[in-house]
């Protein structure tokens, strides 16, 4: 497949974003394309939009999915703003996506589904195809349902089957249009399909097909192409935020030379977490899958007692739902960790959207002083380096974490450069040795300020630990008010104390601004795509990005001393910047907040930042 | 070996913990607490292998009082607790101590999901029939009726019987027993102890402040020789002391009669089988309420079956002979990958 045209021009970076109903294959087709991508040796970065229900009404609105994807000669941070290809399989799917796309964009339409049933059922007037409201737009008609089943005629495929294959020649096209070859996907269709010959081979066809028809029809009056971005050497792949945040639990189990365990209940968008953990076994990963959320944590708490590594993965009402067994772990000071993958609230919410909503919630969100680690991932490969380290600061410091990603790093994927797990920061849980003499339940460290891992099954140190309040030192139950209060001071300085044990904060950009910016968690690659840009058009702008939350980098108070300016951006009515006010009051904060279940695009940032970049 | 084997003679002291035991004088616990520091010594398994946990009630102040590995947690939480335990360390002996509040209402989700599961954990249920520790509420094993503080009318709710919900949860091994009888507890406890798998023992207990004698019928002096039936696998199934009475399946139901009248001979006594997958008649069992017919006691049901935990750790050998993953290295490096090595 070599056919080229001579009008082949160079991008630095483009957006695509694929549509179609929920049952038409258009996560696939967008998998395909990020692989291929991957090949041509671009950095990228894609965002699944899909509809809360499985198979929402057909044909409407409510049902469509998208896939967007961002690639580029250059560092992508992030999944795009708005797209520059559109491929609308039926009329929802075009009604659904206008929004999303640039004034220019090329629009790849199937004319077969632009019928009257179709347009009644996205809520169209009149046809858009016939009625100017495109104008602007390069619309690429192409009969895509036709042509699907005229590709696989001679291979006597049912029609139903035939037109499954529909999204692989919408593929076809916009493969011919970034000058991309055929054989890795054709390679995918034979191993996915192996079993099954007929469909390999039907495949193949509409995917040639619709490469073949753009160069014949000259659909496109340029075909484009971006040249390899330029990476750090090493092997790459793509990895969504779920999958990384997995794989980097089974990485620091891995370190710490023990066992993980995953008590955890199927919750929308975390349930990926605990499916890939339950597919590795082969690492003595145990994946439970509990009655509730309640369940899940509390089982949890019991192998972390065992001596397991110990996760609960969970979104905003599942954590809710474990408040209270996160109190034990606090009081009983066992490592825990909890992943959060935030979604929209409060209650049900947006499930299938992101939000940066529940840091209150893991903050503040227990009965009693019940403070405990709050870290953040900064982008989905982030992830994995986010896992792996709340794992260790859990362990070593015998206390629970929360760590907060969000809907739209665990289903959104980027470039992840593999690291090698032996070059990960050790691990190196407090464990007590078998008859230990010295061995008290509630010892602690006279540094860090933990009590050490007594595991059940050691000779020589059998102990009862539980919910009620701890005498210093012995364990035993205690009523004690003195205690009480040096109990609840201890519990809270052992959490300051891993200050000494996270890194400094870093600026990003320029330190001897006026303003500097500051976000945390999922966030941090659109903040940093805005800031690069103004930066290119001669601005002066400093970023503090947060991964630390609880407890704070040291020298945060320092960073913010050299700005006369702080700006505060969220995805939530303002958490993170009411708990700057709380911690360090000296300074004073700006804060730009959005809450519409939508990540920021770089526009409104570079917008926003501008405005206080002139006042 | 020898000396490993020597070195298990254990005694009650063993498992004495040094913390005083707080339960009202007369209260049911200090008895069920006996009996288990003595079957635990008897059981041949080394004392650090002991993990006792529980959630919050009365009952639940149990772990501090044995000197092994325990775990006080959270209201009705202990059977998420315990599963986690169990799956993170098969090796581990668990015991679970809980109540009839702490199982049977805030935690009666974890409780049927525990049965279901079957992890080996032996769970002692104590049934007092009321809340005690928040100073006498009814609890949804307190007969329909029953005036307490916060039903003054009466209950209006039907109860639980936690036997018909163990084996309607899909559980392998229920038996019950009552708190005024060491030796019945101690033979129960350590038939739980052995059974491989999740097994729950409901025991009959006084609350000597707030619901005193509420097993009077079954448990005291005058009544008990009339309404306690003591089960025992393939033997039939007599009561009294006199061993006249006995029961026999009369249509689709149980009937109590008479040895020796009506010609009925103890031929005619219907044998216990724990064994019978088929749940039918050890539910009627379960289901047997004085004073019409004698509340069975004993173990009740008692199926093989394989423990979770043992399920879960062959796959887990198996997963490691199988998989071509060797490490998280390997994990990093499945699927589509590429390389760089003209890169910055």
């Amino acid at each position: 497949m070599t056919a080229k045209l001579d009008r082949v021009v160079e991008l630095d970076q483009a957006v695509i974003r694929f549509a179609g109903d929920s049952g038409d294959g258009m996560q696939l087709t967008g998998n395909l394309f990020s692989d291929s991508t991957a090949f041509a040796g671009n950095d990228f970065a894609t965002f699944p939009d899909y509809p809360a229900e499985i198979r929402a009404p057909q044909g409407t609105v409510s049902g469509v999915s998208g896939f967007q994807i961002h690639f580029g000669k250059t560092d992508i941070h992030t999944s795009g703003d708005l797209a520059d290809v559109l491929v609308a399989m039926n009329p929802a799917s075009l009604k659904a996506n206008m929004r999303w796309i640039t004034n220019e964009a090329v629009i790849i339409v199937d004319t077969d589904s632009f019928i009257e049933k179709n347009l009644v059922k996205a809520g169209y007037e009149s046809n858009p195809l016939m009625d100017n409201s495109l104008s602007g737009h390069v619309v690429v008609q192409a009969p895509i349902t036709t042509l699907t089943r005229e590709a696989v005629k001679e291979l006597h495929i049912d029609n139903k089957s035939a037109q499954k294959s529909k999204n692989m020649f919408a593929l076809g096209m916009i493969f011919y249009m970034f000058n991309r070859t055929l054989d890795r996907t054709n390679k995918f269709f034979e191993t996915k399909f192996a079993k099954n010959p007929l469909v390999v081979e039907a495949n193949k066809k509409v995917l040639t097909s619709g490469f073949n028809f753009a160069h014949t029809i000259e659909a496109f009056a340029n075909t484009f192409t971006i040249k390899p971005a330029s990476l750090e050497k090493g092997v790459y792949r793509n990895v969504t935020g779920n999958l990384a945040t997995a794989w980097g639990l089974l990485a620091g189990a891995e370190r710490s030379g023990r066992k993980l365990f995953l008590g955890s209940y199927p919750i929308t968008p975390a349930s990926e977490i605990l499916q890939e953990i339950s597919r590795h076994k082969q690492f003595s990963a145990i994946a439970f899958q509990a009655e509730d959320e309640i369940a899940g944590v509390v089982s949890t708490i019991g192998a972390s007692f065992a001596g397991a590594v110990p996760v609960t993965s969970t979104s905003g009402p599942g954590l809710s739902l474990k408040s209270e067994a996160l109190g034990l772990a606090v009081i009983a000071e066992l490592p825990l960790v909890v992943v959060n993958v935030q979604r929209g609230g409060p209650s049900t919410g947006l499930p299938t959207k992101s939000e940066q909503s529940d840091l209150y919630q893991a903050l503040f969100g227990r009965n009693g002083e019940a403070p405990l680690i709050v870290m953040a991932a900064q982008s989905s490969s982030d992830c994995f380096y986010s896992a792996y380290e709340a794992v260790k600061l859990s362990l070593e410091h015998m206390t629970p974490v929360i760590l907060l990603t969000d809907g739209s790093l665990a289903n959104g994927s980027e470039v992840f450069r593999i690291p090698k797990v032996a070059s990960l920061a050790d691990i190196n849980p407090p464990i007590v040795e078998a008859n230990d003499p010295d061995f008290q339940p509630y010892r602690r460290d006279p540094v860090k300020l933990n009590r050490f891992w007594a595991i059940p099954g050691t000779e020589g140190l059998r102990h009862r630990i539980g919910g009620l309040e701890k005498e210093d030192g012995s364990g035993n139950v205690s009523h004690d008010p003195l205690n009480h209060e040096k109990m609840s001071a201890l519990r809270e300085a052992k959490v300051e104390k891993v200050a000494d044990y996270i890194p400094e904060l870093e600026i990003e950009g320029d330190e001897d601004a006026d303003l500097l910016v500051v976000g945390w968690g999922g966030t941090h690659g659109v903040m940093l795509t805005a800031l690069e840009q103004l930066r290119e058009e001669g601005k002066s702008i400093g970023m503090a990005h947060f991964k630390y939350i609880n407890p704070l980098p040291k020298n945060t108070a320092a960073v913010f001393a050299k700005y006369k300016k702080i700006l505060v951006c969220e995805i939530n009515k303002g958490q993170f910047v009411n708990y700057l006010r709380m911690r360090l009051p000296e300074f004073k904060y700006e804060q730009y907040n959005k809450i519409q279940g939508l990540p920021f695009m770089v526009k409104e940032l570079k917008e926003k930042f501008s405005e206080y970049l002139s006042s | 070996m020898e000396n490993a084997i020597q070195e298990l003679k254990l005694t009650k002291k063993d498992f004495e913990s040094d913390q005083m035991v707080k339960w009202c004088p007369g209260c049911g616990d200090h008895a069920i607490l006996k009996s288990v520091e003595n079957v635990f010594p008897e059981l041949g398994i080394p004392k650090e292998k002991f993990v006792v946990v529980s959630g919050i009630g009365c009952s639940s102040r149990f772990p501090y009082y044995m000197n092994t590995y325990g775990f006080h947690s959270i209201h009705g939480r202990a059977a998420a607790l315990a599963t986690g335990i169990k799956l993170a360390n098969p090796e581990l002996n668990v015991w679970m101590i809980t109540g009839d509040g702490d199982s049977m209402a805030i935690g009666g989700n974890h409780f049927i999901h525990l049965a279901r599961r079957n992890p080996d954990i032996n769970v002692l249920l104590f049934n007092n029939k009321i809340y005690g520790l928040t100073k006498g509420q009814y609890s949804p094993t307190t007969p329909q009726g029953s005036k307490t503080k916060t039903s003054p009318q009466g209950t209006f709710e039907s109860p639980f019987n936690p036997g018909e919900l163990v084996i309607g949860a899909r559980g392998k091994f229920f038996a019950r027993v009552v708190d005024t009888n060491m030796k019945m507890m101690s033979q129960v406890f350590t038939e739980a102890a052995k059974h491989k798998g999740a097994s729950i023992v409901e025991i009959l207990a006084n609350c000597v402040i707030f619901n005193n004698k509420i097993h009077g019928l079954i448990t005291g002096r005058e009544t008990k020789n009339d309404n306690q039936l003591f089960l025992e696998a393939g033997k039939p199934m007599i009561f009294r002391q006199e061993r006249d009475k006995g029961l026999v399946l009369r249509g689709t139901q149980l009937e109590v009669v008479t040895i020796g009248e009506n010609g009925i001979t103890e031929d005619d006594i219907l044998v216990h089988d724990p064994t019978n997958p088929d749940p039918g008649i050890q539910m009627m069992l379960a289901n047997m309420k004085a004073p019409d017919f004698p509340v069975a006691l004993g173990v009740i049901r008692s199926v093989k079956s394989q423990p979770l935990e043992e399920a879960i750790w062959a796959s887990v050998k198996h997963e490691k002979e199988v998989s071509p993953l060797k490490s998280v290295d390997d994990l990093l490096h499945t699927g589509n990958t590429w390389e760089i090595d003209n890169g910055k």
